[in-house]
């Protein structure tokens, strides 16, 4: 047996020790933030980063791997982040040693890397997976030059929800109109409801009633042209949606700014509240299966005859390829199958709360709410992606989360704040 | 011969040399004897090390942010570096609508916490310095919000103000519609709310220093000032308060601190919305995420540097110039 009683610690040795301490003290971060960068070109894996930490679309993406190795053999070596921290690390992970594929979301911001080259495009995989999707679809994936860079799986629309046992209860018709809507709203006020169910307090949920009234009335081009900075914020158009809103502010719920959204949406499921402008994932709130079986929803009014209700807003989830991935044949097996309506259906059998990105996925399996949303999405001219996702990510969080709380407690302040909106827009999209 | 006599060392005399060899090598005395090579290479290293981590991660990085406060860049690539000069500074002073608000709330915030939590802390830690029962059990309790990390603080005095099922609101029936009071949300009331929870935690912290300091205190000062005839408040005040001087200094700093760094409790509470906007706040949002702004948030961590080094350097000035006089 080695002798390990050790002697009187010399001073020297203590020095040692604590010299080598600082050293390994110093070393371990530095090493460890170096992330995958050890992993080898194996033609056998592809890497993938994914933001999908929470439970249920973890298992769902892990029984869609283990799938897609039973068929090609080639395994996906999963490295999950945290959701939010993924989406804050992005940049430094697309510049660093980023995986193959990662998780990420349609629209600007997919763009926005393309742009700066932290992705490869990737025509070569939808010259085979292109007819699987419809038109909308595949103009959410083309970067800015018109290649692909994006595969979408999952999307889910935002609409109006609503309980129909309290319509039928108190003989509420379903608003196609503006007027019909505020009508609606009046009607329920005085009926005890709170017509709105509103929380704005994360400051992302007022984007999206922003969103609705804009492209209602002043269509899907003018929007996704404001939110790409190329239409000024103080245009009487944009000054008209504020109106628009603040007609519908005395119908929303009270103190909303320290509000989250689920709590807003518990107001729904007491049946306090009559309406909720919302993505699907309200129903996530519906616990009880019968009150989840009496929600509904219908499509944000008609504002103006011109657009209808031609867009939709459904933010979609899917994946792309970092600037220089390892294994390229293995990348674009893997989006092929993943571009599939089976890989879709596979997920939404684990995470029934959005709805497959194909036009040709398989719906018999689908809840009356998602084959609604499904079908909603699928007849839309045009889809959009939510604010944030739509338009720089800087400006919409440290302008528009603002500006839009400053609009919510002060309408009548709206023009100077469209105003100071304006300014900082400038300077926002002149950077870079 | 002289110079060979001044070259033998009474100490070199003392041990006489066992070889011939030995006395052949002569080194610089002095550091010699202390230290071996090795020693001097670990020395070397142990002060090496802290030096280059300490140079890069504070001088290297303040001085970046620095420079960064004069560039537009979004941190992809050096390349996308560009140098704007002070527009980032014009901007922050003329059209960031929140620039000036979070100011103000720092300021408001050390205002507060000065005003409020300090001489409370003060007042629980001289009622607990007189040995009362259960005194251990008093100092626990006010101390326990200091050792809660401020992000659980905050999650728990959101549970209190939430405006539908908060405590607040629910004992005083603020919930119905048309009656909400919104604490987390409304700009006139948020910022008064998170200082409350603020001073909650800060007068846990300022009784634990006073107590300190309180301990040091000679007793015989006290006995001094009794038989003297003095009741408790003006021994408190002529005799106690003046020997706390340090302590008071220790909490002038440590609240200048904690007020400038306010961060935490603000982020969980509503994450600077409206009323609550604070400088750190601001440099977050602008630098942490995707495609960030990072000249920009560097300008606003400049201003802080600025204000911090305007708070600090006078105070140190002032403590070298009296210890140079002691």
């Amino acid at each position: 047996m080695p002798d390990f009683s050790l002697p009187a610690a010399s001073r020297r040795s203590v020095l040692r020790g604590i010299g080598g301490a600082a050293v390994l003290g110093a070393g371990i971060p530095l090493l460890s933030a170096c992330g995958s960068s050890g992993s080898s070109s194996d033609p056998k894996t592809v890497t993938l980063g994914s933001n999908a930490s929470d439970a249920v679309p973890k298992k769902a993406f892990a029984s869609v791997y283990a799938d897609f190795k039973k068929t090609s053999g080639i395994t996906v070596k999963v490295n999950t982040k945290d959701h939010n921290t993924f989406q804050e690390q992005i940049n430094s992970y697309l510049q660093g040693t980023p995986d193959d594929v990662f998780n990420w979301f349609a629209g600007y911001r997919m763009q926005f890397f393309a742009a700066k080259k932290l992705a490869t495009s990737i025509d070569d995989v939808w010259a085979k997976i292109g007819d699987n999707f419809p038109d909308a679809m595949k103009k959410l994936s083309k970067g800015e030059d018109g290649k692909y860079y994006f595969v979408p799986l999952t999307t889910y629309p935002w609409a109006i929800f609503y309980r129909k046992s309290v319509f039928t209860a108190k003989g509420y018709t379903v608003p196609t109109t503006w007027d019909e809507l505020v009508a609606l709203c009046k009607k329920m006020k005085s009926d005890g409801l709170v017509p709105i169910a509103f929380g704005d307090k994360d400051a992302w949920p007022a984007m999206g009633t922003f969103d609705q009234i804009n492209f209602r009335l002043n269509g899907y081009d003018f929007h996704k042209s404001l939110m790409a900075g190329k239409e000024a914020w103080t245009d009487p158009k944009v000054k008209a949606v504020f109106d628009h809103w603040a007609e519908l502010l005395p119908y929303h719920q009270d103190g909303f700014m320290g509000r989250t959204w689920q709590d807003a949406a518990q107001g729904v499921v007491s049946k306090k509240s009559g309406m909720y402008l919302l993505g699907s994932f309200v129903a996530q709130q519906f616990t009880v299966k019968a009150d989840l079986d009496d929600l509904d929803f219908f499509p944000f009014p008609v504002i103006n005859t011109a657009y209808g209700q031609d867009t939709v807003e459904a933010p979609t989830d899917g994946f792309m390829v970092s600037k220089a991935p390892k294994n390229h044949d293995g990348v674009v097996k893997l989006l092929e199958y993943l571009g599939t309506p089976a890989a879709e259906q596979l997920y939404l059998k684990t995470d029934p709360s959005v709805v497959a990105a194909s036009s040709k996925a398989d719906t018999s399996a689908y809840s009356p709410l998602q084959k609604k949303a499904f079908d909603m999405i699928g007849a839309a001219k045009s889809l959009t992606q939510f604010m944030d996702r739509d338009s720089r990510p800087d400006f919409t969080s440290t302008v528009m989360q603002p500006g839009l709380q400053k609009f919510l407690q002060n309408p009548k302040g709206v023009d100077s704040l469209l105003s100071s909106i304006e300014r900082q827009k400038k300077t926002i999209f002149a950077s870079s | 011969m002289i110079s060979e006599t001044t070259t033998t060392s009474p100490e070199a005399d003392a041990v006489p040399p066992p070889g011939p060899a030995p006395a052949k090598k002569r080194v610089p005395k002095g550091a010699k004897r202390l230290l071996t090579r090795r020693d001097r290479i670990t020395l070397a290293f142990m002060a090496g090390v802290p030096t280059v981590l300490h140079v890069a991660l504070v001088w290297v990085t303040a001085l970046a942010s620095i420079l960064l406060a004069f560039t537009s860049w979004d941190g992809i690539g050096f390349s996308s570096i560009k140098w704007v000069g002070l527009a980032n500074f014009k901007e922050l002073f003329n059209d960031n609508p929140q620039f000036w608000p979070a100011l103000e709330h720092n300021v408001i915030w050390f205002v507060v916490l000065i005003l409020l939590p300090t001489p409370f802390g003060l007042f629980l830690a001289v009622q607990l310095d007189k040995n009362i029962r259960f005194s251990r059990v008093y100092q626990t309790a006010f101390f326990l919000p200091v050792v809660m990390s401020l992000a659980v603080t905050g999650f728990v005095w959101q549970l209190i103000y939430n405006p539908d099922t908060g405590l607040i609101n629910s004992l005083i029936g603020a919930n119905k519609p048309g009656h909400y009071i919104d604490w987390i949300g409304d700009p006139h009331l948020n910022l008064w709310a998170v200082l409350i929870a603020a001073s909650w935690r800060h007068s846990g912290y300022m009784m634990i220093l006073y107590l300190a300091g309180l301990k040091g205190v000679d007793p015989s000062l006290r006995e001094a000032s009794a038989l003297d005839g003095a009741n408790e408040w003006q021994t408190f005040k002529n005799v106690i308060f003046p020997t706390l001087r340090p302590t008071n200094t220790v909490v002038l700093v440590v609240t200048i601190i904690e007020s400038l760094r306010a961060f935490d409790l603000v982020w969980v509470f509503n994450k600077g919305a409206q009323g609550t906007e604070l400088l750190s706040i601001l440099i977050t949002n602008n630098i942490i995420g995707e495609s960030s702004r990072i000249g920009y948030g560097s300008a606003i961590a400049v201003v802080l540097l600025v204000i911090s080094l305007a708070v600090i350097i006078p105070y140190l000035i002032a403590t070298f110039r009296k210890e140079r006089r002691a």
